[in-house]
């Protein structure tokens, strides 16, 4: 996929301005995190399987070689082939010689973000090989040729109205005068639709959520059960995972689906969690033929032992973009490639350079709300200040932030004049600001005030407030102080 | 270097040993460690609350009747697709006459499928379906509507005890099925602005038919 990361500024900007965008947002900050905190509080054990989760992948990614190897067996004993390979280009290429050699003309896809990465739906296209989503989300979005824009809900930035245009637009076979004003008769139109393709498609690509070594199998983690259609009825099923993915046991795998769907939509449990082995048994009357694990790397090995490893953590249960005041307030498009919100921020440089990605690891406000419901506790405030560490001695920070950086660092490094400015830009703020406390615009700071009021501090500094208690001699010193 | 072994050389270059000592054991909800009804109990009330239907039975024999009725309640014709696997397909079908019955895997155009579950597991309200000649996964998914008959005593407590009974019926997981279905209520998508729909691309109803003598 075609990354547009290096234009966040724009992005954002473009996001920030469209009010469909903003009106379907709205949904995301309710639901998702009202659902998450419910079903956290109906498993005690939640807390400890997170740590328990975090030690496993840990494990895991201390031996990976091993464990690949060890699905890799697995996979081969049972009848299955594993292709492995570095990059995009390799995957691709690797998917297209399967389909030819089956004579696919059509594909179903259940959801895959490995597949977004690897941009398979416009590479099999232009190999004259029709690539169908089959996830309703993913299949709104295809036909409206938008990336996706949530980990777990794709078209979470499309509205019911957005939805009801583009299948008038494209289902043009069907009544024109049909009534489609309810969600329902939505979803009824593209199971219909979608219905007709899934039994009549030659190869079903999935992602993976897992891999489990034990049994060589892929993992499937679903609520429609079109990711079942698609491995299920096809001649071929090819899953698409990334080296991150694999798990040694079928109880290591247990301990992560009980994080995942409870993070993600607030499930005890998603509809559907399929395992995959091999292809059909000799005497199954259903089943793929034959089955593939494409195992992508594209830059993950390279983050092993570094600091950057915690992010091969992630399970993609969407939790830190439901959580993030930026997610919140800007969608996913803006970050410009596969993955939004905190991980997207964190991961995205890793794998397509951050020279590419530069901005997006100053989209967060460090508040910390994605790592404290990270369910593999992934320290991402920490990994964006690394990132913004590097992206200063690399020079690709802009020359007006670096002055300001190196303004700010004289100041602090000289305290009592620090303690003079500080002062003085007390004062005349709260001066400025007079009864009302809050700023509607200031010189030099438009961009933040064009959008939002500036609280006016009171008008001393925390220096000055901390001296007076010291000497009153009263309460614990600095509470209350800020 | 092939991509495989480069993959390999690259991780095995920088992979380093784990902060932590010893691997950690991950704690089991106490919620499925239970026993006898308490269980029973636990399994209908987690698969209702995921917006299965259950329906408990005294005997395997009152199955054809219990479907008659689900069929009847849902306005649907007295017709279904069963797995071929004896505990279903020997049911006796011949004293319901009027039930319309073929076996073998769904097509596009079954309304209704019977077919029988490897294990339950009480913790989540989960049934475990497993693929073989006679339980083919098609069942489990192309009908709207999904008949599922399990036994109170293939319910787990957890699944770890899921894993151990399915290991065992495996011979260690040699003779590993193609497909493991764990299945928790109705297919359902939320894609639409988060309203929540039933019956997304798999089956809108699910009805377990629980023996429990």
């Amino acid at each position: 996929m075609q990354a547009t990361s290096d234009r966040f500024v724009d992005n954002v900007r473009k996001a920030l301005d469209n009010d469909i965008l903003q009106q379907a947002l709205g949904n995301v900050r309710v639901n998702f995190i009202e659902k998450r905190s419910q079903a956290v509080a109906g498993l005690p054990e939640f807390e400890d399987l997170r740590e328990a989760g975090r030690i496993l992948r840990d494990r895991v990614l201390a031996d990976l070689d091993t464990h690949l190897l060890a699905f890799e067996a697995k996979v081969q004993a049972q009848g299955g082939h594993v292709h492995w390979c570095a990059d995009a280009e390799s995957a691709r290429q690797t998917v297209l010689k399967i389909c030819r050699e089956a004579g696919a003309r059509r594909v179903t896809k259940g959801k895959t973000m490995i597949g977004e990465e690897i941009g398979i739906n416009d590479f099999l296209e232009a190999n004259d090989i029709e690539p169908i989503e089959t996830d309703l989300g993913e299949y709104i979005i295809q036909l409206r040729h938008e990336p996706p824009s949530h980990l777990i809900a794709p078209a979470v930035h499309v509205t019911q109205q957005q939805v009801e245009e583009t299948f008038r637009r494209v289902h043009r076979d069907l009544d024109p005068k049909r009534d489609l004003r309810e969600p329902s008769s939505l979803l009824a139109e593209a199971r219909a639709k979608l219905r007709q393709r899934f039994l009549t498609a030659d190869v079903g690509i999935t992602g993976a959520n897992f891999l489990v070594a034990e049994t060589g199998s892929s993992v499937i983690v679903t609520n429609e059960g079109n990711g079942d259609l698609t491995q299920t009825l096809p001649r071929v099923h090819i899953a698409l995972a990334s080296i991150d993915k694999v798990v040694p046991t079928l109880d290591d795998l247990t301990l992560l689906l009980r994080l995942l769907a409870r993070s993600a939509t607030g499930q005890e449990m998603s509809v559907y969690t399929t395992l995959s082995t091999g292809p059909r048994r000799g005497d199954d009357h259903d089943g793929p033929g034959a089955y593939h694990v494409v195992i992508l790397d594209n830059g993950r090995s390279k983050m092993v032992g570094t600091e950057k490893q915690d992010l091969l953590r992630c399970i993609r249960c969407g939790a830190c973009l439901n959580h993030c005041p930026i997610y919140h307030a800007v969608g996913g498009h803006a970050y410009g490639w596969v993955y939004a919100g905190p991980i997207g921020a964190a991961l995205t440089p890793a794998l397509i350079g951050l020279e590419h990605a530069a901005d997006l690891p100053n989209a967060s406000t460090l508040c910390g709300r994605c790592e404290a419901v990270c369910p593999m506790k992934i320290p991402l405030p920490n990994i964006l200040r690394h990132w913004r560490e590097e992206e200063f001695q690399r020079g690709l920070t802009p020359p007006t932030v670096r002055r300001g950086l190196g303004l700010w660092a004289f100041v602090a490094r000289h305290p009592r004049f620090y303690r003079l400015v500080a002062g003085l830009g007390a004062r005349l703020l709260s001066g400025m600001a007079g009864s009302r406390g809050r700023l509607r615009s200031l010189p030099l700071a438009g961009g933040w005030t064009a959008v939002r009021d500036l609280p006016a501090p009171s008008g001393r500094t925390f220096h000055a407030l901390y001296r007076q208690r010291r000497s009153g001699g009263g309460g614990k010193a600095g509470g209350g102080a800020a | 270097m092939s991509d495989r072994d480069a993959i390999l050389a690259a991780i095995r270059t920088r992979k380093r040993p784990a902060a932590h000592g010893e691997p950690a054991v991950a704690p089991v909800p106490a919620r499925g460690r239970i026993d006898g009804a308490a269980r029973i109990d636990l399994f209908v009330r987690m698969a209702e609350a995921a917006a299965a239907s259950v329906k408990r039975l005294s005997s395997p024999e009152e199955v054809p009747e219990a479907v008659a009725q689900y069929l009847a309640a849902q306005n649907l014709p007295a017709r279904l697709v069963l797995a071929s696997d004896p505990k279903v397909a020997n049911l006796p079908w011949e004293d319901h006459p009027m039930i319309a019955h073929r076996t073998g895997p769904a097509t596009g155009q079954d309304h209704a499928a019977l077919t029988t579950a490897f294990a339950g597991v009480a913790e989540t309200g989960t049934l475990a379906l497993v693929s073989s000649p006679e339980t083919p996964t098609t069942l489990n998914f192309l009908p709207e509507h999904s008949l599922v008959l399990v036994s109170a005593e293939d319910i787990c407590g957890t699944y770890e005890e899921l894993w151990r009974r399915l290991r065992l019926a495996t011979d260690d997981g040699v003779y590993w099925p193609r497909t493991v279905n764990l299945i928790t209520g109705p297919s359902r998508s939320a894609d639409i602005e988060q309203k929540l729909l039933m019956g997304a691309h798999g089956p809108v109803k699910l009805h377990i038919l629980l023996i429990d003598p």
